[in-house]
């Protein structure tokens, strides 16, 4: 089905359109927040109450990978935005350009997401019989990619934090649990969103995005922004909160 | 066509320049924050640093502040309706009092096992 700029018969202009088809999606996105706001408040009552236990987990984060994650994603948001408006003013050769670079963006997070995921899962630090949050501590020799110094702060946090709350392991897993809950459900969209740009481009490559009639990357730009939105707060809730000081 | 093109605002590529560009010098000073030891204020200012940078995403990159109002107010009603929800649970959860009469958060000796079901 191919649909252009043609106007249909309950709007009375392409403005009117295109503004509907845009509240749409922010009505969408409106839940969205509401999703993701559950999530996040879920989170935060747990950190409230088990705070020890978060601050240990939120440490045993790597804040470089977060940190460029984040320099990607932010990138991302940018090279979208030039999309649309490389559709908006007719410039037809750059909007693939523009998505294909965002589409490579978007799988430089997942690269980076698979790398942090792929070190939790060596570090014993996935929910499961196997977590243990003093594994790297009882192990350095297996944890090569944490520097001494850092592993030496992070044992002394755990000593300490055990002395306030004896159940650091199992409440630990909680904030390992949240983190890979909320990370994951935003990889999730993620990966719709890069299904939705892949389309995009076959349909920029086609030529059909023109100055008249550009809603889809429009819309797929709202989704993609709403995306990092996300990730804007998942990083200091994450990752920033409780570092060592 | 023509009254079409008229009516529509499109940002320049400089201003989605200025905005990416300060949404990454905010994330240098999120992080470089995140080390100084500000006590509660850490959160405080983590979070303030995100929602200004949500914001700057919303109005430039997401063409908000060039919206027709009806869009305006449903990203308002949006950020209203999480507001109550956070507000009035959060309000909630840090007032309580749990069963053995000890004040949320537990700090002190507070183990699953302690949990009435075991």
């Amino acid at each position: 089905m191919h649909r252009t700029g043609a106007l249909y018969g309950q709007f009375n202009t392409l403005e009117q359109q295109k503004d509907t088809a845009s509240l749409g999606m922010w009505i969408f996105l409106v839940t969205e927040v509401m999703f993701f706001g559950g999530i996040m408040l879920a989170y935060a009552i747990n950190r409230h109450t088990y705070f020890h236990a978060f601050a240990v987990g939120s440490n045993t984060l790597s804040i470089q990978l977060g940190t460029i994650n984040t320099g990607v994603l932010l990138a991302s948001s940018f090279t979208m935005a030039m999309a649309v408006w490389s559709a908006q003013t007719g410039k037809q050769k750059l909007i693939p350009m523009f998505l294909t670079l965002t589409i490579l963006l978007g799988f430089i997070f997942f690269g980076v997401k698979y790398v942090e995921y792929a070190q939790k899962f060596h570090h014993h630090l996935v929910p499961g019989r196997n977590f243990d949050i003093t594994y790297c501590v009882n192990n350095p020799e297996k944890c090569e990619d944490i520097d001494a110094k850092d592993l030496n702060i992070e044992r002394n946090e755990i000593e300490e934090a055990m002395q306030a709350d004896p159940d650091l392991n199992a409440h630990a897993q909680l904030y390992y649990s949240a983190y890979f809950g909320m990370t994951g459900l935003h990889a999730l969209h993620m990966v719709i969103g890069a299904g939705l740009l892949i389309w995009l481009l076959r349909g920029s490559l086609a030529g059909r995005f023109t100055p008249e009639w550009n809603t889809p990357v429009d819309i797929v730009g709202l989704y993609w922004h709403f995306v990092d939105i996300v990730w804007i707060y998942l990083f200091p809730l994450l990752y920033l909160i409780d570092r060592h000081k | 066509m023509s009254e079409h093109e008229h009516s529509e605002h499109i940002v320049p590529p400089g201003i989605y320049l200025a905005i990416i560009i300060t949404l990454m010098v905010l994330t240098t000073v999120t992080v470089a924050a995140a080390f100084v030891n500000l006590g509660r204020l850490n959160i405080v200012v983590a979070l303030t640093i995100a929602t200004v940078k949500a914001t700057l995403v919303v109005l430039f990159f997401m063409h908000a502040k060039y919206s027709p109002k009806r869009t305006k107010l449903v990203i308002m009603a949006g950020i209203f309706w999480l507001a109550i929800l956070l507000f009035m649970t959060l309000s909630d959860y840090v007032s309580r009092i749990d069963y053995r009469g000890v004040r949320f958060p537990i700090s002190q000796n507070y183990s699953l096992s302690h949990s009435p079901r075991s």
